[in-house]
Order: C-alpha cells, then structure tokens, then sequence
C-alpha cells in the first residue's frame, strides 16, 4: 500500500448508495474534500416507497427523502450528469463542461426505468414507467384521475406492487406477462403461481405467456388502448411499463472501465475491473450498477439490484478506498430484498435464481403464508417467504453455512411428511457443475471471512 | 424529520406502530408502511418508535444534521 494522501473523494450518484457511502467515509475518519455528484435536482429520497405508499395516496411523491445519520460535510452537485472519465488524469467530467478531480472514485450511478421501445408510443399522455419520484408523482396523480383501466406492462415486484396499489384503490388493472407467471424470473415458476393466485384472487386481470405488440393513442395523443400478442385489443388510459431497469453505464463508454450494460465489474472489495479485467485502485463502485464476485455463490459475479445491497456495499467501498490493502474487507453480504404486495409480505434470502429445486419448508403455499427453501446441487442456497418473513435470519445461517438440502431441521409449522421439493422452474436454469464448498464466518464486518473447502478429488 | 426503515431487518413486531400510530402501520400481518418525512410534531412518536424496535430498524436524521451542504450548479 503506497502512503499516498487521498484528499478528495468523488462520489458519482447521489441517491442511496451514495449518501451512505459519504457518511461511511467521515465515519471511518476521511476528513478531505467530499463532492457528490448526481444527475437528478432533488437531495437523495428513497424508492421503495414510490411503488407502495406513494400509490396508495398516503404519502406524496417528492417526500421520500432519505436521512442523513451524520453531517457528511459534502459539496453536493445536484441535477448535474457525469458524462465521462478520464481514468489517466483522475478527472470526472460532467454535462455543464467543468471537471472534477478525485484521488478515489466511487461509481454508485444505479440504473434507470428500462423504456417502452417504440419512442412515439411512449410519448403518448398516459404512458409512462416508474422509477423516478417525478415518475411516482404523474403516475399517483393519474390514479387520483379515476382511470377506466390501467395495464401494467411487465409482472415483476414492480409491476405486482402497482396492480396491487390499484387493486387496493378500486382500480381495475391488467398485467401483461410474458413469462408463464408473475416473479418467474425472480422466484421461479412454483412461487411465481403462489404469485399469480394472489394476483387473480385480488381482481387483477393477469394475462401470462402474452406481449404488448403496440400502444394506441386518440387523436389528442393520449394513450386509449393495447394490442396484445393474442390479438386481444384492450382499452386503457394507463399503460406503466415495468420491463425492468437498464444499468446507468453509457457516460462511462470508451474510458477503459469494464462497464457495460451488465454492470461494472469489480473485485469483491468493490474495486472497478478496467477491461484488461485489472482491478484498479483507485476506482470504487457500489449498489445497483456494480457486479461482483461472491464467494459464497460459486464465485459469480452478481449484479444486485437490491436496497440493503447498495447500503452494504456503499460501506464496503467506503472502507476499502481509505484503508490499508491488508485491511481491505470481501463482499459477503448476502442478498436480501423485500416486497410488499396484496398485503403480503414477501420476503427473499439468498440467490434463488440459483436454485434447481424448491421445497415449502413452514406453512403451505396455498394459504399464501410459507417458507420455500431453494436448493443448489445438494445445498441450502436462498429462501423466500410469504408473511413469514421473521424466520428468515434461520435460513441466512443455513445458506452461510452451505448446509444440506432438503433442510433437515424440527420446528413448529411444517408441512405434512412426505413433502418433497419439486424442480423450481426457472425459465433458463443455469447448468452447475461440482465445486469446492464456501462458508461465511464471523459476526463483525472485519472478521467476516470463507471458509473454503477443496473439493474431494 | 426523515426516516426510513431497513424492511430487510424489519420482523413485524410493530412496537413502531403502536407507539408512532401517525407515522407507522402495518399492510396486512406483516408488511410495514410509514411516511418517511413527518413534521415536528410526529418527532417524539418517531424517536419513541426508533428506541422500541428490537431490531434496530428505524434509522433516523442524526442530531443536528443538515438536509444537503452547499449544493453547486
């Protein structure tokens, strides 16, 4: 480690990975010069709430924004794009023309509302995608509007949370699936059903195994009706696109990072790859728009993107930037999201994508109330849960622990004998193959390490 | 006053939704809403609510914390 002053810290996205990121800096002692830069005017605000709460009319838009646990002392440039890197001169540019210099560099620019693809259909008065909290705020006023229907486009945990907030408004809505059930790519196809009767037993119209071929606007441009794929014409003054999100990556094409639309690439201590596949040292990156290796998971390289990761992984950085190369600490944390839905509340541990099969552990999926344990190759590796979601930190410790699947464990709440896990159905199940085994130990964030097991030759 | 809740940690034992009634309620048995910015008069529900969570999963403004510091262009 080179006794080089780090004086200045350029932190690129101003939204949660990045404000965490700048009180872990003044928490871990860094007392130079701080610059946040972000493209959107308002101060960083939280998401979550934008699909949930601000829909169901009981908090407004603009009034999500997250706490500051500290003063972080920051020069904050607000409503300002980075526009490119010069990884030689160590220099940030931005829209208006100016320059930026930094010692260290964190990249935490997460990702935007992926677009409805046909650019004229997408300018139609009614259509619109939801990301933003100027997103929120058209889309909770065009509820507060009464529409005849809304279409939701797109049936993962966005578009489930809003056809839930307009069941729950007396709204009728449709949802358009191309998969075979709602979360499929998520949670696969056996909870993705759990999904799709809690979608059905709340009055949405869910159509799976169907496309939105085109949006149809009236002669004012506003958007009257959907073609779908099964030739099935709709008529709708809404239609929310929620076709998932696209990695915030294009300001940083032809600088030498490895970045691209799957994410940046980085080392498990959030160093940015440049694309000879080289960690460097001075380039950090956090929350959605990272991808990494995890131990834990084969050694993947996960892109995540999840609250409580950009809020891990925004510390990490903050950490390994400032401290010596021996005290630098790996990214373990394990994958953890939640989303709130027909008043259930869904919970997840893990990487369930990973799973070839699928077992309910407590509780029965058709009471919409149930653990579901997924397994890799003989091994605990995710768990998601419907209204379950106090037994989860259990789970985190059997995939911590790589231990073996089916779980074998006595409790109260268990399905009846006999029960026994059933293939998981992911849409494009990844092909495995034998491997060392990897477990997590350690309880504080400096003394979390592997433990790594060779495989038996 | 700002404040958001680490819904990953959260476990549902709604202390916070009995002692902050104006700002937290749960959806359903499990799922938890609030309103992340609340006025001064909501302060001591809110601090009352961060204090009673067994999980620690009210994270609140700090003491004297300013909402941005100098923003610039």
């Amino acid at each position: 480690m080179s006794a080089e002053r780090i004086d200045r810290v350029v932190i690129v996205g101003a939204s949660l990975a990045g404000l965490r990121a700048a009180e872990a800096l003044r928490d871990e002692g860094f007392t130079g010069r701080l610059t946040l830069i972000g493209d959107e005017p308002e101060p960083a605000y939280d998401r979550p709430p934008l699909s949930k709460q601000v829909l169901l009319g009981q908090v407004a838009a603009d009034a999500t924004a997250l706490p500051l646990a500290r003063d972080v002392d920051a020069q904050w440039r607000l409503g300002t794009a980075a526009t490119g890197l010069d990884l030689d001169g160590r220099t940030v540019l931005l829209a208006d023309g100016s320059k930026v210099p930094f010692d260290r560099l964190l990249i935490a620019t997460g990702t935007r509302a992926r677009p409805w693809a046909n650019e004229a259909e997408a300018a139609l008065e009614g259509v619109l995608t939801l990301r933003t909290s100027a997103d929120a705020g058209r889309l909770a006023a065009l509820l507060d509007a009464k529409p005849r229907r809304v279409l939701v486009v797109g049936a993962g945990f966005t578009g489930s949370e809003i056809a839930s907030a307009c069941r729950e408004r007396g709204i009728d809505v449709t949802v358009a699936e191309r998969g075979p059930a709602p979360l499929v790519g998520a949670l696969g196809g056996v909870i993705g059903e759990a999904a799709a009767r809690l979608q059905r037993a709340h009055g949405v119209d869910l159509r799976c195994g169907v496309t939105v071929t085109s949006l149809e606007g009236d002669e004012a441009g506003r958007l009257c009706r959907a073609h779908l794929s099964d030739g099935t014409v709709l008529e709708a003054d809404v239609a929310v696109v929620a076709l998932g999100a696209i990695r915030n990556t294009g300001w940083l094409e032809g600088s030498g990072l490895a970045a691209g639309p799957r994410g940046i690439a980085a080392d498990a201590a959030c160093r940015a790859f440049d694309h000879n596949g080289i960690a460097t040292d001075d380039i950090f990156v956090a929350g959605d728009v990272a991808r990494m290796p995890h131990a834990l998971f084969g050694y993947q390289f996960l892109s995540l993107e999840h609250w409580g990761n950009a809020v891990e992984q925004a510390r990490l950085a903050a950490h390994n930037m400032l401290c010596a190369s021996r005290d630098r600490r790996p990214h373990l944390w394990i994958p953890a999201f939640w989303s709130s839905q027909f008043g259930v509340n869904i919970k997840s541990i893990g990487v369930p994508t990973m799973g070839d099969e699928v077992v309910v552990t407590q509780g029965a999926l058709e009471d919409d109330r149930f653990v579901a344990v997924y397994g890799h190759r003989g091994r605990v590796i995710a768990a998601v849960s419907f209204d379950h979601g106090r037994w989860l930190d259990f789970y985190r410790c059997l995939i911590e622990s790589a231990a073996p699947f089916p779980p074998e464990f006595a409790g109260v709440d268990r399905p009846p004998p006999g029960t026994v896990p059933v293939p998981a159905c992911f849409p494009d199940p990844s092909v495995p193959s034998h491997g060392p085994t990897v477990t997590v130990s350690g309880y504080a964030p400096s003394e979390r390490r592997i433990t790594f097991t060779p495989a038996p030759a | 006053m700002r404040l958001v809740v680490d819904l990953n940690r959260c476990q549902g034992y709604a202390q916070c939704a009995f002692l902050g009634p104006d700002v937290f309620r749960l959806h359903g048995e499990e799922s938890l809403l609030y309103d992340p910015v609340v006025g001064a008069e909501k302060r001591d529900q809110v601090l009352a609510a961060a204090a009673a969570c067994p999980v620690g999963a009210i994270l609140v403004d700090g003491p004297g914390v300013r909402e941005v510091d100098a923003v610039v262009g």
